[in-house]
């Protein structure tokens, strides 16, 4: 196995002070959270600013606790579950897909550019999938600078 | 327990998918399993695939939870990297005697981390990947593989000694030896699957020569993301992607030629499977797949085919492939074909081959072993009445090894192998099991979280880049942590026994351990913090190594910081746990069978044989359902007499009771506890039930004349007449597909054609100067079937192709039937005048079947099939527990496959009937009664039918939720759906994840770094 490089995703600078994206992931447990580790399995290299939160299923991923990550300094929330017709629990996903996506719309009613939330669907043997999703995501993340809880746009 | 001269353990031997499911069925109803297998670690093919059809559900994700609740499994002891040497004694006590190849490695010391294999300097082709890709000398098959040990490739070992350097746990054993030991066991079950065809025999389509044709297995590793090009679909010789590639179907099967003249079953849909994949890996490729006949007779088959062509844009070319050639420039290769006599060629950038099934290598020498037939083919042999057993008593068989077939129905030849091996050894269930006996819980009520923090090393897998110490000295600072240390291996044995003495001196009440996943690990841990005394669920994980030192590799600080993050986000989640109690459920142990057909008396028998009280509903005066119709079985044994024999059989036993001319009124209740009122008016409890309700054939009243020329019959009509003697004839001709793969019904009712082809054979005998025509779409005589094709056309049967929309005209000429039938293949438009016109009518559910599901709140197919909880996996099961599936009201089958599900229904239900008590999931939902009011919101969000809304018995003016333990799978939808915060997720409360969320983000509001 050889290690491999992220192409990027790595700090960036904002203004003078370099910029540290807080990220937080959920993982259902059997599906997103099983690629995650096999692309560390994979030795698969990503930025390490995503810090992730187990559940059973996406579905259980709470609007609010996305909110909470949001209103704590988050600069980016990842939900991640199993493919659609996937899933461990044979359709939490899809009530994943609809809260999501009404959740966004809410996000952006309070200012939130909706990138900062987003929706992957990760299969157990997917851990390239992972590390792409967090490569681009961190990138998405960093573009969109500090949210604008610490005061960024 | 009864005494009793059986032995209470089964040998399971492969362990692939088939053997996988024989032997958690086993385990699970009782029965101690030794699973043997020649690879070292279990998984079989379907390890392999990238994606499954029809569902394109990624393979690997749908198979880790059984490989993992296998590799677990107290009662299933896996016996890898072995060989059956002798096998003596008889049904209900064999010994055999079991050889093992040395590993290399001591499974009691490796972890699994792989580091051996990370400095290993010797690289070979990697047989997981079909080797396509290069693995290591010391090595494990595939990344999820259990047990996960590494094993040393001896062959191509030079003995350098740098992986016994570099593991930590001193695992690595050069000299460690063969073994041979002989174990007891009451039966045996073969499930050792198949060899792949080799494609080099089929010189002409240049496979081992031009490095652009590969096999479908090897273009199966191409697309998955683990495979050789990480999921792209690229051409070996060069690395570009194919503009088109060609699927050539029958690759070593429906071959004179190469000696293999069966069917292989599953290529068509394989195939389909895979020009869907690399069409969706790459919007640009273009897939064409040659073909003779498309077997697509699966249940919902048919819809993937034509969505692959509609949706798609896949071609398809009916023709045999010639031969192909490569041009030595571009390497792109000539496909040669003739399609409508006309001789054909087209380039191509891929070459896929749909390589047949063959039998496994060692067949022969296992079947010499253990003293069992195989047939011609070299597969093991089976009879259409006990498609089950083999030669041998006390011998089963699943799987591929008795004919090739798809997973589906592997797995439910699994279940009903797993039953025929039980019903042998009844007597001794549960005299080998153990359980495992723990100390008194402690009480924790009332006390501070004293929580230890055990951070580990992983050997240098992760300390090489988290600066361990430095972590296991910032949980120290941590609030409520009494105790931290840092471990080379945390799950070593050494260090379980520390953790328990640790808990004891410092009086620990929660654990939390740093370091690989919870979904490998977190049992072994739990299981320790039992032994010392602690409710299992006071434990975390904090995954530091495979989510964060293996990939953050170069950024020691911010994997550091990482790690420390990642351990106070679980010590907050520690601080908040709660001991979590498993409910028991008391268990009814008596079975429903709905259904007296051939399906439902197989299973209501072999479940009184295992001693089980079973009623078995009829809606019919007598037992035997569509049995009692068929006629000309390939065995030549006499199915209205078996049906008969059945019946009686049924009628006789003492622990059947049989209720026939009544329906299903109504049930009510969930696993363990039914409770069903005939429309007799009899009430009956039991704690599972078997709907075998069956299905009939479709009567195409105003199709062909049908009902109004006394000459148009429909096959099983046919057959009958046939058989009494009452047909009368010169001239016949047999239309196929009537009311299936057409509007409505788009799929294939799987067993018209065979049924056509022993009819027409058996005219053909009776007279063979008789004129028989078959008109036909796609001839779908899968797998052994294929001979009864040969045999029809050889006794000169006439076979004439009509295009999908252009049927067969039939008009009434004075006695004669006249048929119309433009033949696909020339154009020209045949008209045939014939005596008889039979017509192969499709299988429909009964519409009993709709009453029913409502009452057990089970799904059903747009065509009024039941839908299973998994079309692959769980073929039998629904995901309402304790209800199973089987026979005609899943979808088409033949006889033989009726019964397989029948057993395997058995299998299923004897998890359940084989216990006095469940115990339910730990992890569920509970209820806040004073914050429900009962808006049900979160009732359509539960998949397993677990929440219904009732009449609060405090206040009848409000209204509540009622979780059903017994069901609840504990996912949480119901928990994320729910608006005032009433409803929560034992394990995974709101407060628990807050309280992750909020130590995950500690101090970034206040632009603060976390003082670490």
């Amino acid at each position: 196995m050889s290690s491999t490089a992220p192409e990027t995703g790595g700090e960036h600078k904002v203004g003078e002070e370099s910029f540290e994206p807080r990220i937080i992931v959920f993982c259902c447990n059997w599906c997103s959270y099983a690629g995650a580790d096999l692309a560390g399995v994979s030795r698969l290299q990503m930025p390490p600013h995503f810090r992730v939160i187990r559940v059973m299923c996406s579905a259980r991923v709470d609007p609010e606790f996305v909110l909470r990550a949001f209103q704590k300094g988050a600069d980016g929330v990842l939900v991640a579950g199993c493919h659609p017709a996937d899933c461990h629990y044979i359709g939490g996903n899809y009530r994943t897909r609809r809260r999501i996506a009404l959740l966004r719309i809410l996000l952006q009613q309070f200012g939130f550019d909706p990138g900062r939330l987003k929706l992957e669907w990760i299969s157990a043997g997917e851990g390239e999938k992972f590390q792409k999703t967090i490569v681009e995501f961190t990138d998405t993340v960093n573009e969109l600078g500090p949210s604008p809880m610490k005061g960024g746009d | 327990m009864a005494s009793t001269d059986k032995v209470g353990a089964v040998m399971v031997v492969g362990g692939g998918i088939s053997g996988l499911q024989s032997a958690l069925d086993l385990a699970d109803s009782g029965f101690k399993v030794y699973l043997v297998e020649k690879q070292p670690s279990i998984g079989g093919t379907m390890a392999q695939l990238d994606k499954t059809f029809p569902t394109n559900d990624c393979a690997m994700c749908i198979m880790a939870p059984k490989l993992v609740s296998t590799g677990r499994h107290h009662n299933i002891e896996l016996v890898t990297n072995a060989d059956i040497m002798a096998v003596d004694g008889k049904a209900g006590d064999f010994k055999v005697t079991v050889k093992r190849r040395a590993l290399r490695v001591d499974p009691t010391k490796c972890t699994g981390c792989g580091s051996c294999a990370q400095t290993c300097p010797i690289e070979t082709s990697d047989e997981y990947n079909e080797n396509t890709k290069v693995r290591k000398a010391i090595y494990v098959r595939y990344p999820q593989a259990v047990p996960l040990v590494y094993s040393i490739d001896k062959d191509k070992c030079i003995g350098c000694g740098i992986c016994a350097e570099e593991c930590k746990a001193k695992a690595v054993v050069y000299d460690q030896e063969e073994s041979t030991s002989e174990i007891n066991v009451g039966s045996i079950i073969l499930s050792p699957g198949f060899d792949e065809f080799d494609a080099r025999l089929k010189g002409e389509y240049g496979y081992g020569v031009y490095k652009n044709v590969v096999t479908s297995i090897e273009f199966e590793r191409m697309l998955s993301a683990t495979g050789p090009y990480f999921g792209t679909v690229m051409r070996p010789s060069d690395g570009d992607i194919p503009e088109k590639i060609a699927f050539i179907q029958c690759v070593g099967s429906r071959d004179e030629q190469v000696g293999n003249e069966y069917c292989s079953g599953v290529c068509c849909m394989y195939s389909i499977k895979e020009a869907i994949i690399a069409k969706e890996h790459g919007g640009d490729i273009k897939p064409k797949v040659f073909f003779m006949d498309m077997r697509a007779f699966g249940k919902e088959f048919d819809e993937y085919y034509n969505r692959a062509q509609n949706e798609y844009g896949i071609e398809f070319v009916r023709s045999r492939v010639a031969s192909v050639f490569e041009n030595p420039e571009t390497k792109n290769l000539v496909v040669k074909y003739v399609e409508k006599g006309e001789p054909k060629e087209e380039e191509f950038g891929l070459v896929v081959l749909a390589v047949g099934l063959r039998p496994p290598e060692d067949a022969e020498a296992l079947s010499k072993v253990i003293g069992f037939d195989l047939n011609s083919d070299g597969f093991c042999q089976t009879t259409a009445l006990d498609p089950i057993s083999s030669s041998k008593a006390g011998v089963f068989v699943s799987g591929a090894f008795s004919s090739p077939k798809d997973i589906p129905m592997t797995v439910a030849e699994a279940s009903g192998a797993a039953a025929k091996a039980a019903t042998e050894i009844a007597s001794a269930r549960d005299s080998l099991v153990t359980k495992k006996e723990y100390p008194a819980e402690l009480d924790i009520s009332g006390q501070e979280p004293r929580i230890g923090v055990f951070v580990c090393h992983c050997g240098i897998n992760i300390g090489g880049v988290v600066k361990v110490p430095s972590v296991a000295e910032y949980a120290r600072t941590l609030p409520n942590v009494a105790y931290a240390e840092e471990n080379l291996y945390t799950c070593s044995q050494d260090t379980q026994e520390k953790i328990k003495e640790m808990i004891k001196e410092h009086e620990l009440n929660r654990v939390v351990v740093a370091s690989c996943t919870p979904r490998t690990h977190e049992p072994l841990f739990q299981n320790t913090i039992k032994e010392a005394g602690l409710n299992s669920y006071l434990f975390e994980m904090a995954n530091i190594r495979d989510q964060c030192s293996w990939i953050h590799m170069h950024e020691a600080e911010a994997a550091t910081k990482k790690a420390k993050d990642l351990v106070r986000m679980a010590v907050a989640k520690a601080r908040l746990l709660e001991p979590l109690e498993n409910l028991t459920i008391d268990v009814n142990q008596q079975a429903l069978v709905i259904g007296g057909g051939a399906t439902g008396m197989v299973a209501a028998l072999e479940l009184a044989k295992q001693g089980v009280k079973v009623h078995i509903v009829e809606k019919d005066e007598n037992l035997g359902g569509n049995m009692l119709k068929l006629h000309y079985l390939p065995s030549e044994e006499d199915p209205t007499e078996h049906a008969k024999a059945l019946a009686d059989e049924v009628a006789s036993n003492d622990d059947i009771t049989v209720h026939t001319g009544t329906g299903v009124k109504s049930i009510e209740g969930y696993v363990g506890n039914f409770k069903t009122v005939l429309e007799s008016g009899e009430e009956i409890e039991h704690g599972v039930v078997i709907l075998a309700v069956g299905g009939q054939e479709y009567k195409p009243e105003g199709e062909y004349l049908y009902g109004e020329n006394p000459n148009v019959l429909t096959l099983l009509e046919f057959k009958d007449k046939l058989k009494k003697g009452e047909v009368k004839g010169d001239s016949y001709v047999f239309i196929q597909c009537v009311g299936s793969r057409e509007e409505g019904h788009p799929n294939c009712s799987r067993v018209c054609c065979t049924g056509t082809m022993t009819a027409a054979i058996k005219v053909k005998e009776k007279n063979p100067d008789a004129e028989v025509y078959v008109l036909y779409r796609d001839i779908r005589t899968y797998g052994f079937r294929e001979a009864y094709y040969k045999d029809a056309a050889e006794k000169g049967v006439t076979f004439i192709r009509f295009e999908d929309d252009v049927k067969p005209k039939v008009e009434d000429k004075g006695g004669k039937l006249q048929v119309t039938v433009t033949d696909e293949d020339t154009d020209k438009e045949v008209v045939l005048v014939s005596d008889y016109l039979v017509l192969a009518s499709g299988t429909r559910p009964y519409p009993e079947s709709e009453a029913l599901a409502p009452m057990l709140k089970v799904p059903m197919t747009k065509e009024g099939f039941f839908l299973e909880a998994h079309m692959k996996l769980r073929p039998v099961d629904f995901a309402t527990e304790g209800v199973y599936l089987a026979g005609l009201s899943h979808g088409p089958k033949f006889l033989d496959e009726c019964i397989g599900q029948g057993l395997a229904a058995v299998a299923r239900a004897m998890t359940i009937l084989s216990k006095k008590t469940l115990e339910a999931e730990g992890i569920v939902a509970s209820l806040d009664e004073t914050l429900c009011d009962g808006c049900g919101i979160c009732v359509p969000t539960c998949e397993y039918k677990a929440l219904e809304i009732i009449v609060d018995k405090k206040d009848e003016t409000k209204k509540l939720v009622d979780v059903n333990v017994g069901l609840c799978k504990g996912c949480g939808a119901c928990v994320g759906a729910c608006p005032s915060g009433a409803l929560t997720q034992k394990g995974f409360k709101d407060e628990q994840i807050v309280a992750m969320i909020d130590a995950a983000l500690e101090g970034v509001m206040d632009n603060e770094e976390v003082k670490q």
